[in-house]
């Protein structure tokens, strides 16, 4: 809505793709009163009290620092929130059966597929994603270690590799090559490029020590 | 995924009550890792799914003088890592850490560890109906069936996925189930299964307006040790082919008291009781162990294609037992 008033502002510099855009957002504006209403749970009275349930709920989180609030369904896992509603793409919908671990991100600093966790849980969650990875345009020694080490090839599961690895040291800082693979199980690279994936975490984990 | 609604309750009352209410089809959520695959997958499809997590105060570990209690939404990554299981229960802690990969253990808990659904393929596949999912056959009977049962089955084939089970078997607990109006159920988790012939839709007498809350293990006897075993295809990450959770008191190199309780066999944590009374008392020799493992092989009823499962089971016996001596 916001967006669509500042556009609004500059009419001299009116483009087509403004146009949509604002267009686009006049009609969220009107969508949202029902949604903003549909919040409201119903309640199912029982004889221990009255229990909300939900269509769609309003949740509150953090993801890499930056406060969220959005209107969720039951059935939206948090990994569909990220991608579609904050257009944080680097968590990856492979599977989407929590096997294969490229939509791994950090709820409350704990590695999670985030395809098999249901974003309305995620109220007043901590989210860490490969997006926050990177300070003031610095690359987190984690990212420069996978380049270091050519640890990818077609990189589609290199962010929830990351994700993992950076969970792996934030517990343990100083992983044997064994503890570094258990910590990394949950993660498949089809590309077959573990063994550098592994060189690449060693690396970043001296790095991290010195 | 399809559309459902979601119920918060905050106490296990509500969640009864809500259980017990006529015409909607709910389902209890706990970690939700194998929920949403069922839902995703279409083998269910719930109206209202009840989250657990909004229940507060349903994942502590606590030590009293006789037992440990674990709260069932305690999640299976917080019971590996806690130091009174951990200093207790290794068999316990072994089992924990064989199943799973970390970022599932971080969401998935004890209580749904426990209550998870078969992995049979054809169970998990949409378009077969098969006598667990209402149909009038089991495929793996006359199908494909190296990972199915070798006891225990009959009319259906499915094994208990759980890796906690056969430990916590092993180890006597028992569990708290919750029932309408704050009744409680305290029950041995080994009475908590049930086999297909006698209810081939549940692998537990868990009724629908009953929730698993606690789980209680007796503190160890003193000379007490466990170990827990895991033959599986992949290094890690995987189903057990063949498991077993051993529990014991072993002085001057015998077993006084032995529990074997094995994964992968049958449709629920299978006891090899027979194995037991033969090994307790003995040397334990590897001609003891394989011969009990022998005798409780009397009973198995391989398919076709999961004869090899006859070996494993002598093979993984002498390797945990051999691992506790």
């Amino acid at each position: 809505m916001n967006k669509g008033k500042m556009k609004k502002g500059k009419t001299n510099t009116f483009t087509r793709r403004d146009f949509l855009k604002g267009f686009g957002s006049g009609t969220l504006g009107v969508a949202i009163t029902p949604k903003l209403l549909a919040q409201k749970a119903e309640s199912i009275q029982t004889k221990a009290g009255e229990v909300p349930v939900y269509a769609k709920k309003q949740i509150k989180f953090t993801v890499n620092s930056k406060a969220y609030t959005k209107v969720v369904e039951p059935q939206e896992t948090l990994l569909d929130v990220l991608r579609d509603k904050l257009s944080l793409t680097g968590a990856k919908k492979t599977c989407d059966r929590g096997e294969c671990g490229g939509c791994t991100v950090l709820l409350d600093g704990n590695p999670i597929y985030s395809c098999m966790y249901l974003a309305i849980r995620a109220d007043g969650t901590n989210i860490k994603t490969i997006e926050g990875m990177a300070k003031e345009g610095k690359l987190h020694p984690l990212q420069q270690a996978y380049i270091d080490k050519d640890a990818y090839q077609c990189g589609f599961c290199t962010p929830g590799f990351i994700m993992a690895s950076e969970a792996l040291l934030k517990k343990k800082s100083n992983p044997d090559l064994g503890e570094i693979k258990k910590g990394l199980s949950g993660n498949l690279c089809r590309c077959g490029n573990y063994t550098k994936i592994y060189q690449a975490v060693d690396q970043a984990a001296k790095a991290g020590r010195s | 995924m399809k559309e459902f609604k979601i119920a918060q309750p905050k106490s296990l009352d509500q969640v009864t009550s809500l259980l017990s209410q006529k015409n909607t089809d709910y389902a209890l959520m706990a970690g939700g890792t194998d929920l949403l695959d069922e839902i995703k997958n279409k083998i269910i499809a719930p109206e209202v799914v009840i989250d657990l997590k909004s229940v507060p105060d349903l994942s502590t570990i606590k030590m009293d003088k006789t037992h440990v209690s674990i709260d069932a939404m305690t999640c299976v990554a917080d019971l590996a890592e806690n130091p009174i299981i951990r200093e207790n229960f290794p068999v316990l802690v072994e089992a924990a850490l064989s199943l799973a990969s970390p970022q599932l253990r971080n969401v998935g808990t004890v209580g749904g560890n426990l209550c998870q659904r078969p992995r049979c393929w054809y169970y998990r596949d949409p378009d077969t109906i098969c006598r667990k999912k209402g149909g009038s056959r089991c495929f793996a009977l006359r199908g494909r069936n190296r990972y199915h049962a070798i006891f225990g089955g009959g009319m259906c084939y499915i094994v208990h996925p759980s890796d906690l089970a056969p430990a916590l078997i092993s180890l006597d607990a028992e569990i708290t189930i919750n029932g309408l109006e704050g009744k409680k159920n305290i029950l041995r988790l080994e009475d908590f299964f049930t086999l297909p012939q006698n209810n081939v839709r549940k692998e537990n007498v868990l009724e629908a307006r009953q929730v698993l809350s606690e789980i209680r293990i007796p503190l160890p006897k003193n000379g007490s040790k466990s170990t827990y075993y895991k033959f599986k295809e992949r290094g890690t990450w995987d189903f057990a082919v063949v498991s077993a959770a051993i529990s014991g008191v072993i002085s001057g190199g015998v077993f006084r008291d032995i529990k074997i309780v094995c994964g992968g066999l049958a449709p629920i944590p299978w006891r090899l009781k027979k194995a037991e009374d033969f090994i307790k008392g003995k040397n334990l020799t590897e001609e003891v162990i394989k011969q009990g493992a022998k005798e409780a092989l009397t009973d198995a009823r391989p398919l076709e294609e999961n004869t090899y499962k006859m070996g494993l089971v002598e093979a993984v016996l002498y390797t945990a037992i051999s691992s506790m001596i």
